[in-house]
């Protein structure tokens, strides 16, 4: 067996240095009744181009974003990945490296966590970033449980706007708490805020909105976060960072939390995970903050160094007083985020968000020419936009995908509302090839 | 004497030159490319984040330099006690990285996903199979979450029969992310005293056990590596009172083919794919831990399941959402589908007996340890280990040498240092897991520069104190970093 | 030879209170400074906040070690150490004097009573601090 290094004169050499005749003499512990008594019925071990194969087939039943122009937005992003990040993320020294509690061994970890909690700071325009939460739905569900904390407010009030599936996961991690959950209508695509006002109360601790939102519309992050303040509430707002390169940042309008998910930022789809879950806060909340923190500091010599700070907070000190339950920070999505943004940079970011805003305002214009086809809301939108369709969604999506087209994801699962909308996401990375074969599709598919 | 070593200090923000750039994107293709034509201008950000302006060969150096700081199991021995650091195959990163599971989107109709949810359920079934379990969920993006899911199942499974119970019994040698899922779970947790050895003290869980108690929680084998020899009547205990029993999957390394939580009693475990099953820790995550099941908590998975049938997409996979009693979701998708692969790969390379004879090295490799350290470090408790031992180091301690400090000084001597100050009932505490991919000379090496460190401690224990000389950095200041926390870089004013 | 001032008075939780008039000055003893280590963080009530004797009422953190503060007295809190914040360091360095962290105007001065006496609470350390 190729990873267990030890051969049997090895092994029989160990033993006798144990003074045990064989390994059974080491179970002895173990009852007899409890010793599995067959062999795991487990496929047999396969050879490794036997496995390759079997695995290529499997991954070619996938309609992979190489072979189709990506519609598909809702959490997940076909942003383009740039070629240095595999390489870089690959070099074993990153990725078979452990947590970084020793620091001395761990320094080019800290080091680029440290990078990463800068990056996220800077563009959600908060002043502190954790080392990453599981994804975008954890790092909410955490918001909300430190709104909680923070204030000794029971409930919160999420927008319809927020991603369904993240109100999910909210919604599973306060049933322990006990914490309540309200909601805020949309009007044409937007939160209400006269239907907001109403609901708030004494007892919120957070209003939540996202930005873009769900459907994506631009919300008034600064109104909303006026009225969530005048109740004495935090503001807590989802958004996807690599959209801060060209977008107004939360933090510069009044948030004092932003969560969000950084897949776009170097981290492949993969069928939904893993995922990168910024989180981001005030300075006067960050040591109520959920997650992994890394501080500069110094070492015996004088000279800088990095370590996880502020750890009494966490899970391994603090037990069941834990602001969490986190253990794993998701280090290797921070690494390839914190390389992205390296390579895009100041200027770089800024033009993905250009060419984003740029080509899904083309689509949403050629998609919206089609009879029977419009855009569901005049709110503004960025990257993502909800088409009504005269025709079942989920029959357009069928036929499209003859064309090599995903063409984006129905909304009747989500809310019945929306029975005969589709939610597209463009970005960057579709061509105006790609978006006018989209178009042409439509059109006959709807016809 | 300090080694003079060029280390390297800087942030990627200190390499920024004005102007420079490592990215390429193309031109905008489509007419009307201005936004500021486009969208309202107070969305439009007025001034661009600080972020670096760099050359690909700056992000290439950078980078590089900084893996050089860190020891990985590709390069060290890495003996962290409960965190199974095993080599990671790089056949598993070959094909979470093909094209069909890479590139694609959680929500591709599931007609055009069967290659991956195929994957996903036959890695369920395999887990089951590994476990003794009857269901397994995937969703849980590490141990911590899998360890709340579990918990929460377990509390609806008590709501379901009209049972509101309020406490969950968890032993004082457990890790800390079990006290912390019970609380986030709602409910309160009762610590209960181990023996010195790490058994369950069986007084002392009797004197808890009643109908109040919703699950007791505990590692098996246990925190200090052994196994719980009377597992089957402590599951008969619990359940004479209705109580769920938990397992927490983190020490599998030690039991893989050779005994099963299903077939122990346990209701609950949770699995760390990061650790049992080689995806790769990566500097912190991510992770991936699967929760498996008896079937009276199935009602309760998260949402969505993974089911193959008749009725499914003609015969093959699909995403079930019926769930009216599910406890909800962890994560907005379906699980962290990319390590789910590796899991998937590892499973398939090692076969049954491949699986078996992992647990058989793991746990002669750590006797192995355990025997040629006993002389000079106090054992915590007697008789053979299972995967893992825990050491004291009492003896050292009173001539002024810390488990901190033996650790710092092994990574001088070009070792990863093990667990240590857990669990916390073993006093300066170094857990030791080497795992079954370690030869006999890397465990002898690492022997060697423990029994050094030994003689240094009563020779010369001030080259213990000075540890590490030879690392990047050397010992730093955590008081500094906690009292003034600087958590970002600024630019210089 | 313990740090235990004769004229304070101290609870089980090591914590200890000096009576003031109608008042109680705490803070937390040189046995417990030492076993938290570096002090980085006290969390401390408002002015005007209640506290319940014996009930937890902050929590100092150290590096490696987070505790709970527990009230020897009930009362209103009447002043919090404003130098705590900037300069926790000072219940390491002294404990009883500049590292003091609450005055309390107590509602049952009785309660002073209960309270152990230096005395006792030497043999509580002595014997470990359990």
């Amino acid at each position: 067996m190729r990873y267990i290094s030890n051969t049997p004169a090895q092994q029989k050499e160990m033993l006798a240095t144990i003074g045990a005749s064989s390994i059974e003499d080491l179970l002895v512990r173990i009852p007899p009744k409890a010793r599995l008594s067959r062999p795991l019925n487990l496929p047999r071990a396969m050879a490794e181009t036997d496995l390759v194969r079997h695995l290529q087939r499997l991954a070619g039943l996938n309609a992979a974003a190489d072979d189709y122009a990506c519609f598909l937005g809702a959490g997940s992003y076909d942003h383009a990945i740039p070629s240095p990040i595999n390489h870089l993320i690959s070099r074993g020294e990153f990725f078979t490296a452990y947590t970084p509690y020793q620091p001395e061994a761990s320094q080019g970890t800290l080091r680029s966590i440290f990078e990463y909690q800068t990056m996220m700071a800077e563009l959600t325009g908060m002043d502190v970033a954790n080392a990453s939460i599981y994804d975008g739905a954890s790092s909410l569900a955490e918001a909300a449980l430190m709104a909680h904390s923070v204030t000794g407010r029971d409930s919160l009030v999420i927008s319809r706007g927020v991603n369904p599936l993240y109100r999910q996961v909210v919604e599973t991690y306060v049933e322990g708490p006990g914490l309540k959950l309200k909601s805020a209508p949309l009007g044409d695509g937007l939160t209400d805020v006269d239907a907001l006002r109403k609901v708030l109360s004494k007892h919120v601790a957070a209003v939540v909105i996202q930005y873009p939102n769900f459907f994506g519309c631009l919300e008034d992050v600064r109104g909303v976060a006026d009225i969530a303040h005048e109740a004495g509430a935090l503001l807590v707002v989802v958004a996807d960072p690599i959209n801060l390169g060209l977008l107004t940042p939360p933090g510069a309008s009044g948030a004092d939390i932003v969560v969000g998910e950084g897949q776009g930022l170097g981290v492949p789809m993969s069928f939904g995970g893993p995922n990168l879950g910024v989180f981001a806060a005030k300075q006067e909340l960050v040591r109520r903050m959920p997650g992994r923190l890394v501080g500069a500091t110094v070492d015996v010599d004088g000279q800088r160094g990095f370590v996880l700070t502020l750890q009494t907070r966490e899970q391994h000190i603090r037990r069941e007083k834990a602001t969490s339950n986190i253990c794993t920070n998701v280090a290797l999505c921070a690494l390839m985020a914190t390389i992205y943004v390296s390579i895009l940079g100041k200027r770089g970011l800024r033009k993905v968000g250009e060419l984003t805003t740029a080509k899904a305002h083309y689509a949403a214009r050629e998609l919206g020419k089609i009879p029977g086809v419009r855009l569901r809301f005049s709110a503004p939108f960025f990257k993502e936009f909800t088409l009504q369709l005269p025709k079942s969604p989920e029959r357009v999506i069928k036929r499209l995908m003859k064309d090599r087209v995903l063409a984006g994801v129905p909304l009747k699962g989500f809310d019945r509302t929306y029975k005969d909308c589709l939610l597209v996401a463009v970005t960057e990375k579709r061509t105006k090839e790609e978006i006018d074969a989209y178009a042409v599709a439509l059109a006959t598919a709807v016809a | 004497m300090h080694a003079a070593k060029p280390a390297y200090d800087k942030l990627i923000f200190e390499l920024s030159a004005p102007g420079r750039f490592a990215y390429s994107l193309p031109d905008s293709d489509v007419p009307d490319s201005d936004p500021a034509a486009l969208l309202p201008k107070e969305h439009l950000r007025a001034s661009a984040a600080e972020l670096p302006e760099v050359s690909e060969v700056d992000v290439i150096r950078h980078y590089s330099r900084l893996s050089q700081m860190n020891y990985g199991v590709d390069t060290h021995f890495y003996p962290l006690g409960s965190c199974t650091m095993k080599y990671n195959p790089k056949i598993n990163e070959d094909m979470a990285r093909l094209a069909g599971f890479a590139r694609l989107h959680p929500m591709a109709p599931e007609a055009a996903s069967q290659g991956a949810l195929q994957l996903m359920h036959e890695l369920g079934r395999d887990l089951a199979e590994i476990s003794g379990m009857d269901e397994v969920s995937l969703q849980p993006a590490a141990g911590a979450q899998g360890e709340l899911a579990g918990v929460l199942m377990i509390r609806a499974y008590h709501l379901a029969r009209g049972e509101r119970r309020h406490k969950v019994l968890i032993p004082d040698s457990a890790h800390g992310t079990n006290p912390a899922s019970t609380a986030l779970a709602g409910f309160s947790v009762v610590e209960l005293k181990s023996e010195a050895n790490g058994d369950v003290d069986l007084v002392d869980l009797e004197r808890h056990l009643d109908e109040d108690v919703a699950a007791f929680m505990i590692t098996q084998p246990n925190t200090l590596g052994l196994f719980e020899s009377r597992i089957h009547q402590i599951t008969e205990m619990c359940h004479a009172k209705g109580v769920q029993v938990y397992m927490d999957g983190a020490n599998f390394n030690a039991i893989l083919g050779i005994t099963r939580p299903g077939d122990l009693g346990f209701d609950v475990c949770h699995f760390n794919l990061h650790k049992t099953f080689t995806t790769p820790h990566g500097g912190g995550g991510p992770g991936s831990g699967p929760v498996g099941i008896k079937a009276h908590l199935a009602p309760f998975l998260p949402t969505p399941v993974v089911v193959k049938g008749p009725d499914s997409n003609a015969g093959g996979y699909a995403l079930d959402w019926n769930r009216p009693q599910s406890i909800g979701k962890l994560q907005a998708f379906w699980g962290n589908f990319g390590m789910l692969v590796r899991a998937y790969t590892y499973i398939r390379t090692m076969g049954p007996d491949g699986l078996r004879s992992v647990s058989e090295n793991a746990v002669l490799n750590a006797n192995y340890i355990l025997k040629r350290l006993e002389g000079d470090y106090d054992r915590s408790a007697p008789g053979p280990c299972m995967h893992e031992c825990v050491l004291s180091a009492r003896r050292q301690k009173r001539l002024g040498v810390t488990a901190m400090d033996i650790a710092k000084r092994l990574l001088d001597l070009g070792f990863y240092a093990p667990s240590t100050y857990f669990p916390l009932i073993v006093e300066e505490a170094l857990m030791i897991e080497p795992t079954e991919t370690e030869s006999k000379e890397t465990l002898d090496q690492f022997c060697d520069a423990m029994i050094q460190i030994a003689r240094e401690t009563e020779s010369s224990p001030q080259v213990i104190h000075d540890a590490p000389l030879t690392t990047p950095v050397r010992r730093l200041d955590q008081t500094l970093a906690a009292r003034q926390p600087v958590l970002r870089w600024r630019p210089s004013p | 030879m313990a740090n235990v001032p004769a004229e304070l008075k101290y609870t089980r939780e090591h914590e200890w209170a000096k009576v003031e008039g109608d008042r109680a000055r705490i803070g937390i003893t040189a046995f417990a400074q030492e076993q938290l280590g570096d002090v980085v963080f006290v969390e401390l009530p408002k002015v005007g906040a209640r506290v319940t004797a014996m009930k937890t009422f902050g929590v100092v953190e150290s590096v490696k070690a987070v505790s709970d503060l527990f009230a020897p007295v009930s009362g209103e809190v009447v002043e919090a150490n404003a130098d705590l914040p900037k300069s926790p360091e000072l219940v390491n360095t002294d404990p009883y004097g500049k590292g003091w962290m609450l005055v309390i105007r107590m509602s049952n001065p009785k309660e002073m009573d209960g309270l152990m006496s230096a005395a006792d609470y030497e043999k509580l350390v002595a014997d470990g601090g359990h």
